[in-house]
């Protein structure tokens, strides 16, 4: 546990040192701002408190993001040759990539606490279902938990930063919409299977204020088979 | 701690580049790690360190193997592998810092540890700078402190003076036998100087198996066996002194060094000395001997022997 910490520590201190983490930041609030406020969809078009506006966007945003901080946690290492001295201290490669993971966690939940005041302000305004606002919330870090250990896998795959960035980008996009298209051209099981794949539909039962085990479960599982595949490269490497 | 390597082989594809070596380091040793580019010392060190896992054979640091207790070992060992990588965007200090935390060192302690390794390596002028903005010789010296930082029992260092300007290199070299007086280290270098300098004993490898394990002394004596000597003799007649030398009992070959006309090169039968006979000779004839001096084989010639094929 401490080793984890160590590292997840260093890994934040990283995204800050690097500008990286103020980038996420501010862009991630500044386009949740514009369309949640300003324009589109938001909150005075609706004319409801609520912050469904906020959640749609965020769940694109993510998306685009979290790529973009994942991709250097093992490229990086990998190209550097870092990894090896990493792994030669008294840790394991569980304990590294789980460092990692927390710190990238941490880095969205920081930047999703600095959205807060949206909430506020809408609760002020009318009275808001507190529970969905939460569950929404909830939904957002277990997307994001699944986007980065994808993220993390594709980046012990490659030195190059750019290649983890698109593969992540790729394998990302079937969960958060082809499932979901190829579903509704579909029926019966194969249909069945492929909405339940989708990270839309089960967002949507969450941000509507229902926790269902189903869609915990299956953001669980993505991170759970993520971090796995990440391991296994990591191990893979020392057989090579 | 000693370190028992054991019929460890090691295959990229269908290339073979550590094939069934075994040896031990034992504890306050420092064994010089020899060989030419691609030779398989590096993959050898990645073993010892956990960091490969063989294809056949073991590799014990302690009492602990690479396979059941790796994270035993990682705990007593400090390596500084041959790229020498490091975290760029951190300062100096940060990243001993960071180090020394992974290493497990006491928390009360860790300050103390990164003064020391940073008055050791001589990196006080350049603590608080970004590891990327440092030279290539700074960098060494930072690499250098990560592997001692935990004041491990065994040391492997691949390459330690790459980059490193003469007088760094002397430090370097007199700091690892300091350090190698109660740790086992093992070096490897391309410079044999070094290791002749540095190294109890030296391991010659070559295409993945070891060709050579001793001192320098007796690589030496394995490669030579004769006695060779240069001497130079005044005042005497060239050919009557070739001839008288040739005479001697000891002397197996006597040679004629171009370009000096008092020079010869005087090699002894096997397992005799001819320096003794050299000299009554000369006194006898009344020559005067102004040099005499035994060749000695050079490493190099060694190394390069063992290793062309």
């Amino acid at each position: 546990m401490k080793q984890i910490w160590i590292i997840t520590k260093r890994e934040l201190n990283s995204f800050f040192d690097s500008l990286m983490a103020y980038i996420m930041i501010i862009t991630f609030l500044g386009f949740s701002g514009f369309f949640t406020w300003i324009y589109g969809a938001d909150v005075f078009f609706i004319k409801q408190a609520s912050l469904q506006a906020f959640f749609g966007i965020a769940y694109w945003t993510l998306f685009f993001f979290i790529p973009a901080i994942t991709m250097r946690l093992f490229a990086e290492e990998n190209r550097a040759g870092t990894i090896e001295l990493l792994l030669t201290r008294p840790v394991n490669d569980w304990q590294v990539i789980l460092g990692k993971f927390l710190a990238t966690l941490m880095l969205i939940i920081i930047s999703l606490i600095l959205t807060l005041p949206y909430y506020f302000t809408v609760s002020s305004i009318g009275s808001v279902d507190h529970g969905a606002v939460w569950t929404g919330y909830l939904g957002l870090i277990l997307i994001s938990g699944a986007y980065i250990s994808i993220g993390l896998f594709t980046s012990s795959i490659s030195k190059n930063q750019i290649v983890a960035y698109l593969l992540a980008l790729l394998i990302g996009i079937f969960f958060q919409i082809i499932f979901e298209m190829l579903a509704g051209g579909m029926t019966g099981f194969s249909s069945e299977v492929l909405s339940y794949l989708s990270v839309s539909n089960h967002f949507e039962s969450i941000s509507r204020g229902v926790i269902d085990s189903r869609d915990l479960i299956f953001f669980l599982s993505i991170m759970f088979l993520g971090l796995i595949l990440t391991e296994a490269n990591l191990l893979r490497r020392r057989y090579v | 701690m000693d370190i028992v390597v054991k019929n460890l082989t090691k295959t990229y594809g269908p290339q073979k580049a550590v094939d069934d070596i075994s040896f031990i380091v034992r504890t306050g040793e420092v064994l010089g790690f020899l060989g030419p580019n691609g030779a398989g010392k590096t993959t050898t060190m990645k073993a010892i360190t956990t960091y490969l896992i063989p294809n056949q054979g073991n590799v014990w640091v302690g009492d602990s193997s690479i396979y059941e207790d790796a994270e035993e070992i990682k705990r007593h060992i400090g390596y500084l592998p041959e790229s020498n990588p490091l975290y760029e965007d951190m300062p100096v200090i940060d990243y001993l810092r960071y180090v020394a935390e992974l290493q497990g060192i006491d928390k009360s302690k860790i300050k103390s540890s990164i003064l020391n390794m940073v008055d050791l390596c001589g990196l006080e002028g350049e603590k608080h700078k970004t590891i990327s903005e440092l030279s290539k010789g700074y960098k060494q010296r930072v690499g250098l402190a990560q592997a001692l930082i935990h004041d491990p029992d065994v040391l492997i260092l691949d390459e330690p003076t790459a980059g490193l300007d003469p007088n760094q290199i002397v430090e370097i070299r007199e700091l690892i036998k300091k350090i190698g007086k109660e740790k086992t280290v093992i070096l490897s270098s391309h410079i044999l100087a070094e290791v002749e300098a540095t190294c109890d004993r030296i391991l010659i490898i070559n295409d993945g198996k070891i060709v050579a394990d001793g001192t320098a002394e007796e690589l030496r004596k394995k490669a030579q066996g004769k006695e060779i000597l240069k001497i130079i003799i005044e005042d005497a007649d060239r050919n009557l002194a070739f001839d008288q030398l040739q005479q001697l009992d000891t002397v197996d070959v006597v040679d004629l060094i171009q370009g000096d006309d008092q020079a010869f090169e005087v090699q002894s039968k096997k397992d005799q000395s001819s320096k003794r006979a050299i000299f009554k000779l000369c006194v006898e004839k009344g020559w005067t001997l102004t040099e005499m001096c035994p060749v000695e084989t050079r490493l190099e010639d060694i190394f390069r022997e063992l290793t062309m094929n």
